[in-house]
């Protein structure tokens, strides 16, 4: 058994679909099970490899959305028009379904319930997954750090995880959401793109070192991180993860 | 700024099946300018294949080749790598 | 043994197989790849040279090159990444009109490009209607994403032997591997040999 937990790690192993699930009208949770899966961290990724009968494959990198939970693994995969691999996991892929993966991969962009710093979250669109990942192992430990994340997305519709995020609220967790192109009759939040006005806001002070993770678009990890340190944040004590294309 | 830009964490899991130890945190030294910092900082592009560049000065670390039967690993820019011991334990013990 | 993915097929389209080397796939994007963050350097400031072993280097300024006279070309183009792109269509000068007249007993060239990339030809691989200096794209000009102003073309080689945002070519006597033939790349990539990496 020794052995195959450090090849679980470092090699494609095989996974099953246990279940599909929608978050938004793009996006998807798909559910697996990884026998050979050793755990992971809260903000790590997974690399999946497809093979179409040809013998022609893609990969792609995604993050992993769920807190760690023995062989359980969630992804949560935003459709893109253009993508090769995203509408094959978000419109083709059923349980009982089997993909190969590879992880968990990542040791930078990590974060652990036993670090007592304040946390800042910044998310644009799907970049939360990795974010939600942390905010879920945080609640399954019943810690009661101080993290904070502000959220970006499109419009009230497109908040992945939006019902999930509303009831872990409290016990020191603050969601901050802002809407860029267009928000419900009555909202009263932040209604344009993350600049350094609101992220001054939010954020915790830099005084009190707060250690940041930012994850989206990398136009808009560059935006954040740019204006973090321009309020006076640590670039050394922001880490970053920008989704682009991955493909291998 | 780039779109394509990725961080070096893109390319954590071929390295980490390669090298067997976590690459991500990793600190890199540059050849060009002597600044050192994570590899999971490093900014990464894809071209004919994979390039990590110094966060500071953009010359190129690192290149990786993927061929079906093997991975070319080159490196232009990268003087030294520091392994933290801790990493590379964590990243082949057994469980 | 890699498991099949049930329905998944990729991205790609289906097209006459003799024109498409072996390991390649055929796409109908155009796929933005580059090895480096991409430049801007403003048409005022650009210009190319011919250098190297030759009696008088040349110099073009952006007005002096889109003088020369240029041609329309269609061609196949592969990437050593697996795509294949049939019938793109460009617009540029081609290399012998640059070279026409030089006198060298140079044998290979190098391609310069702002911000740093070379890649390296054997000299009779850019000439004879081999290759161009590219300036446009499907009719319109070249986007900076994949190498305008202006890029070499060479369709005959894996497409890392056409340098975008090329400035300069130097001819050498002796060969002189790029930033990709350094680094595992094959020195010649002759797509129809496979020709991707050293030992291949």
């Amino acid at each position: 058994m020794a052995g195959t937990a450090v090849l679980g790690r470092l090699t494609w192993q095989v996974a099953d679909v246990i279940e599909v699930a929608s978050e938004t009208p793009r996006v998807k949770t798909i559910v697996f099970d990884a026998p050979n899966w050793t755990g992971h961290r809260a903000g790590q990724h997974v690399d999946i490899r497809l093979t179409a009968e040809d013998g022609y494959r893609a990969e792609r990198s995604y993050s992993i959305a769920s807190a760690p939970d023995g062989t359980r693994i969630e992804l949560t995969v935003e459709r893109l028009d253009d993508g090769e691999v995203s509408p094959y996991l978000t419109e083709e892929l059923r349980p009982g379904d089997q993909i190969e993966l590879r992880g968990p991969v990542g040791g930078y962009f990590v974060w652990e319930p036993s670090r007592n710093a304040p946390v800042l979250l910044v998310g644009g669109g799907s970049g939360v997954v990795p974010l939600m990942a942390m905010i879920r192992a945080r609640a399954a430990a019943g810690a009661d750090i101080d993290m904070r994340l502000l959220f970006s997305s499109r419009s009230w519709e497109d908040v992945i995880y939006r019902d999930e995020l509303g009831h872990l609220e409290g016990s020191g967790l603050r969601v901050i959401h802002t809407l860029t192109r267009s928000q419900p009759p009555s909202w009263t939040g932040y209604a344009r793109r993350v600049d350094g006005a609101m992220l001054a806001d939010i954020a915790p002070s830099p005084s009190a070192k707060p250690r940041v993770y930012v994850c989206g678009p990398t136009p808009f990890v560059e935006a954040v991180a740019t204006a973090l340190v321009r309020i006076g944040h640590d670039a050394g004590a922001i880490r970053t993860e920008r989704f682009g294309p991955t493909g291998g | 700024m780039d779109a394509l830009m990725l961080d070096g964490n893109a390319v954590a899991g071929m390295l980490q099946q390669v090298f067997a130890i976590e690459m991500t945190t990793a600190l890199g030294t540059c050849r060009e300018c002597g600044a050192t910092d994570v590899m999971g900082a490093t900014r990464v592009f894809r071209g004919a294949g994979i390039v990590m560049r110094c966060g500071r000065c953009n010359y190129p670390l690192v290149t990786i080749g993927k061929g079906d039967e093997s991975v070319w690993i080159g490196f232009p820019g990268l003087r030294t790598l520091e392994v933290r011991l801790g990493d590379a334990e964590t990243a082949m013990r057994a469980e | 043994m890699p498991i099949i993915s049930r329905g998944f097929r990729g991205r790609r389209t289906e097209g006459d197989s003799a024109r498409v080397p072996p390991g390649q796939y055929l796409t109908p994007d155009f796929p933005v790849l580059s090895a480096g963050p991409t430049p801007h350097t403003p048409l005022e400031r650009w210009d190319f040279q011919i250098t190297g072993e030759i009696d008088e280097p040349r110099r073009w300024t952006w007005e002096d090159f889109r003088a020369l006279p240029s041609e329309g070309v269609t061609v196949d183009i592969h990437c050593v990444t697996k795509w294949s792109k049939l019938d793109t269509i460009w617009r540029g000068v081609s290399v012998d009109t640059l070279l026409d007249g030089i006198e060298t007993s140079a044998e290979y060239v190098v391609e310069y490009s702002d911000g740093g990339y070379t890649t390296n030809l054997p000299l009779e691989d850019v000439t004879g209607g081999k290759a161009w200096v590219v300036f446009e794209y499907d009719g319109e000009p070249l986007e900076p994403e994949h190498g305008g102003p202006a890029r070499m073309l060479v369709p005959h080689l894996y497409f890392w032997k056409s340098a975008k945002w090329v400035r300069a070519l130097r001819l050498l006597a002796t060969d002189e591997p790029g930033f990709w033939e350094v680094n595992g790349y094959h020195n010649y990539g002759d797509p129809w040999r496979e020709q991707r990496y050293w030992g291949d």
